[in-house]
């Protein structure tokens, strides 16, 4: 068993894991952030995007212990200040979402993508989404509530 | 009745929670709980010939393993056959651990209950089962032939076998009709193997309360009350002590009607055996080999027509493969064959299904259920018959098309709910000329020219389609406005994403007069509402959403009734607005619902300031009458059902242009059109999210899904590695227009939305391929590499 510490969502929290717990169940069932899902464990449907020192990671493929010490943004902790934010929000104007199972990692993705791609064109959002399954939107809003997100943050003062 | 809420785009109420990581799924609940993994066969078909568990029972933090022997009476039996056919003579379903004899890789054979789950996982690798190994049976034609059998009492492997004939209006039947035909074709279609594939597997989390002996099931479930009373029945306990709820659902897509699944029963079981919670969350592999899939089948059909195109008889043979059980029946083959005709008057009719067993997965509903094929058959046949006539394809459609002043319309058949195929509205030609406009159709060949010369290949297709929805037989909803003038509404069917809380609210706050942040909405919870079927066949926003309509239209009778009392005015002058019961012209004269509501239900004890106004010294009149008058209940709450005649019939159009290189035979969709006819939509933004939804499954069903199984009953590609769902970067942009055809069979007049999206769309692609290609695309999913042999004239 290894003692590690996470800075998740800016607060260190503390856990007490086997090498081979991943992160993925160290977020959901040792800190109790259920947040993030799990659609696939291996690594394909993008369910369990967290953000490790902000780039988009597969809590589902890392391991907890190799995290030890390092800052992880999780759905949880996308809104600052009890406001959500401007990539929340837009998903919830576009009808971004169904079931809202994949919703968590395509937040994360969008959260990573558009801080790198302030303003994306269409061909881009594609590419910044394609490591992401969703079943029920068709992915249509998705798109569109990437491009909102952007008008959004472009909007917030900085 | 203020209608602004109806028909609006009303942003969802669910999203708010779901955004921020506050959903509740089943993985999400009984972080202390026991957790539950299953051995199942790696072999497609053997005998078990011993189980070993001593390295096991080594193992610290193991609590119990279970096999079939374990079992005790009900919990041991197989699982119940949900729907009974006459014609599913040899119905099977398997043992909820196998028994003797494993049928699929994947059928569970013990069950391990662990302190966690990668415990339970490492002690299930630690059980060996010895197998004999018996002979699989993979694919159709092996099945048929019947050389071996997936059943030893199933002679040649046929489940079910059905043949339904309509007569032509005079009196000919399919066989006369084409025969007299001066055109007939006859050819071969093949639609693969795909799965619901929600992005959330099964689960199911249970807690047995020992000290009031009663049971809480959790589990991720399309059917909360019929899990219910399928457990209460399976474990012997008397069915109010059993409650089931369906949390948040990350996705059904028809995989989670199907109940109780093994896990369903046994999960319970050990949690009220050993006295302590167990959860078992269902992981990807588990998914793809133990849970269903669908639509494979075969289908030969034979076709006489007339100069114009018209169908003067039409007869087709399914071969359907069901898997090694048949828990749902054969619900799947009867859709095929009864919404096969789609919108179309045709002459006679025959369809004759065989429903066949195969060492793989069982096969139950998937979005779609039956009629992404039915569409296949009847759209692939359409275009055919305009191929050897040299008529345009929209037209041959047009002479077939049911026409707007035929309704309501009988096929003359039985449909999936066992009642007469009518379908009740719809105006097909005005559809057909929406989709041409939307996507060009007339242009189209001007499009194809001017690519052709830049030396790409175009083609362009289109597929109709008629979807019974709303299926009954029931549903109900219960309302409450309580006294701080909250409206509280539940129904008893299951939410996945469909955004059930909004558009219920909608309905309840347009028909009561509410603010529609005064509305909340429960939908799947059996301590809420008992009485319910379940969602599925794009039933729920028909079923429910016209029982919580009648519900409310009680409650506002009752409201208004007690108001009039209060304001001594007559009900029929009074009208609720903002949650406010007001004289209509008089607005002074006015009392809110709260109110109502603390005066519908007489009081001895005061509570707050607002209950004063109920107890039995504050009000003066009416000492002639009891408190609570004869007929009237306490409390401004009411509950009312809709149960439909039938079925009501939805339709839609879809119309597609795709590129195919002319090199590397990579098939593209450049426009992707849908007109939709839904009747009266409650949220438009809503029904084009489903429309998208269902579109991206039936483009991955048509181009890249597909279940692949070895002569061994292996199946090669259980993982979403290598089952290729779609990406957002292969979806087209969906266009879409819509008609609202009113169904005159609700009072809502509204219809199903939920799977129209996915039913034409490989018809629809085919066909576009095909006018690209100028070879004959019978075969769906088609692949770079499929198409290219095709380009070869090596079939596939
Ligand atoms: S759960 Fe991690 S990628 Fe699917
Ligand atoms: S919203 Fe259900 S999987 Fe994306």
């Amino acid at each position: 068993m290894y003692d590690i510490t996470l800075i998740v969502n800016g607060v260190p929290r503390e856990a007490r894991v086997p090498a081979r717990r991943l992160l993925s169940d160290c977020l959901r069932h040792d800190l109790g952030l259920t947040g993030t899902h799990v659609g696939c464990e291996h690594g394909v449907c993008g369910a369990c995007t967290v953000l490790l020192d902000g780039e988009p990671v597969r809590s589902c493929l890392t391991f907890a212990v190799t995290v030890d010490g390092r800052e992880i943004t999780t759905v949880e902790g996308l809104a600052t200040g009890g406001r959500l934010s401007p990539v929340q929000r837009a998903f919830a104007e576009c009808h971004g979402l169904q079931c809202g199972f994949c919703t968590p990692g395509f937040l994360c993705t969008t959260t990573a993508f558009l801080r790198e791609n302030p303003a994306p064109t269409d061909e881009e959002v594609l590419e910044g989404i394609s490591g992401n399954l969703c079943r029920c939107t068709g992915y249509q809003n998705i798109v569109k509530s990437v491009h909102r997100a952007a008008e959004l943050l472009a909007e917030e003062p900085s | 009745m203020t209608t602004k809420l109806f028909g609006e785009p009303v942003r969802r109420r669910e999203d708010a929670r779901l955004i921020s990581g506050q959903g509740r799924y089943l993985d999400d609940l009984g972080q202390h709980a026991l957790a539950a993994a299953f051995v199942r066969s790696p072999h497609a078909h053997a005998r078990i010939t011993g189980i070993d568990v001593d390295a096991a029972l080594e193992v610290d933090g193991l609590v119990a393993i279970y096999t079939w022997e374990d079992l005790p009476e009900g919990v041991c039996e197989p699982l119940p056959l949900l729907i009974p056919h006459p014609a599913l003579t040899h119905g099977r379903t398997a043992y909820p651990l196998a028994r003797e004899v494993v049928r699929h890789v994947g059928e569970p054979i013990v069950m391990v209950v662990a302190r966690d789950r990668y415990l339970a996982e490492d002690i299930c690798s630690l059980i060996e089962v010895s197998y004999e190994f018996l002979k699989p049976v993979i694919g159709l034609e092996e099945a048929v032939s019947g050389a071996h059998l997936v059943h030893e009492d199933v002679p040649g492997n046929v489940g079910a076998h059905l043949v339904q004939e309509v007569p032509s209006a005079d009196g000919r039947s399919a066989a006369e009709a084409i025969a007299a035909a001066p055109h007939t074709l006859s050819f071969r279609l093949d639609i693969e193997r795909s799965a619901s594939m929600p992005l959330e597997g099964k689960g199911v989390y249970a807690r047995w309360d020992a000290d009031d002996q009663s049971l809480r099931i959790y589990s991720s479930t399309q059917t909360s009350t019929s899990v219910r009373m399928a457990l209460a029945a399976k474990l012997g306990l008397p069915l109010p002590k059993v409650e089931v709820i369906a949390p948040d659902v990350g996705g059904g897509f028809g995989v989670k009607i199907v109940h109780p699944w093994p896990e369903e029963v046994l999960v319970p079981w050990a949690a009220r055996v050993l006295g302590q919670e167990i959860k078992w969350t269902e992981d990807r592999r588990e998914h793809f080999i133990g849970s269903a899939h669908e639509r494979a089948q075969v289908q030969h059909v034979q076709v006489g027509f007339d100069e114009a195109g018209r169908v003067l008889g039409l007869s087709v043979e399914i071969l359907h493969d069901h898997g090694a059980y048949t828990h749902y029946g054969i619900i799947v083959p009867i859709i095929t064959s009864t919404q096969l005709l789609g919108p179309y008057r045709i002459g006679a009719y025959r369809v004759e299904f065989s429903s066949i067993y195969t060492n793989t997965v069982q096969v139950t509903p998937y979005r779609g259920a039956g009629r992404p094929q039915a569409a296949f058959c009847m759209e692939r046949t359409m275009d055919k018959i305009a191929q050897h006539l040299g008529l345009d394809r929209t037209e041959v459609r047009a002479a077939n098309f049911i026409q707007p002043d035929q309704f309501p319309y009988d096929q003359g058949m039985i449909f999936q709910d066992g009642r007469p195929l009518i379908y009740d509205s719809g105006d097909y030609p005005e559809s057909l000329r929406k989709l041409k406009d939307l996507i060009g159709w007339d242009d189209f060949p001007a499009l194809r020219e001017s690519a052709r010369a830049d030396g790409r290949r175009l083609g362009i297709g289109l597929g109709c389609y008629v979807e019974g929805t709303g299926v009954g037989p029931y549903e109900g909803g219960h309302i409450q406005i309580t006294s701080d003038g909250r409206v509280h509404v539940s129904t008893g069917l299951t939410s996945q994403g469909q955004g059930h809380e909004t558009v219920f609210a909608q309905i309840a706050a347009t028909e009561l007069g509410v603010p529609i942040d005064r509305v909340s909405v429960v939908t799947g919870d059996t301590r809420r509402f008992g009485y319910a079927v379940g969602t599925f066949a794009s039933r729920a926003a028909v079923m429910s959403g016209n029982a919580i309509a009648l519900a409310c239209r009680k409650v506002r009778e009752k409201a208004l009734r007690v108001a009039a009392d209060a304001l001594e005015a007559d009900p029929r002058d009074l009208e609720i607005t903002d949650g406010v019961v007001h004289v209509v012209g008089a607005p002074a004269a006015s009392i809110p619902l709260a109110t109502v509501a603390v005066l519908s239900n007489p009081l001895r004890y005061a509570f707050d300031e607002e209950a004063k106004r109920a107890t039995q010294f504050a009000s003066t009149g009416g000492m002639d009458r009891p408190p609570v008058s004869e007929g009237e209940e306490p409390g401004l709450e009411g509950k009312d059902y809709y149960s439909p005649i039938r079925s009501t019939f939805a339709s839609g159009m879809h119309a597609a242009i795709v590129e195919t290189d002319p090199d590397t035979a990579e098939i593209r969709i450049l426009r992707y059109a849908v007109v939709h006819d839904c009747g009266k939509m409650i949220n438009p933004m809503l029904v084009e999210g489903q429309i998208h939804g269902g579109v991206a499954q039936g483009v991955g069903g048509a181009l890249y899904e597909k279940m692949v199984y070895d002569d061994h009953g292996q199946l090669l590609n259980a993982s979403f590695m290598d089952f290729l769902m779609p990406y957002a970067t292969e979806i087209p942009h969906i266009e879409t227009d819509h008609l609202e055809t009113p169904s005159p069979l609700n009072p809502l007049g509204i219809k199903g939305a939920g799977e129209a999206g996915v039913i034409p769309v490989s018809a629809v692609i085919a066909a576009a391929i095909e006018d690209a290609e100028g070879l004959p695309i019978d075969r769906m999913p088609i692949s770079p590499s499929d198409l290219h042999a095709l380009r070869q004239g090596r079939g596939r």
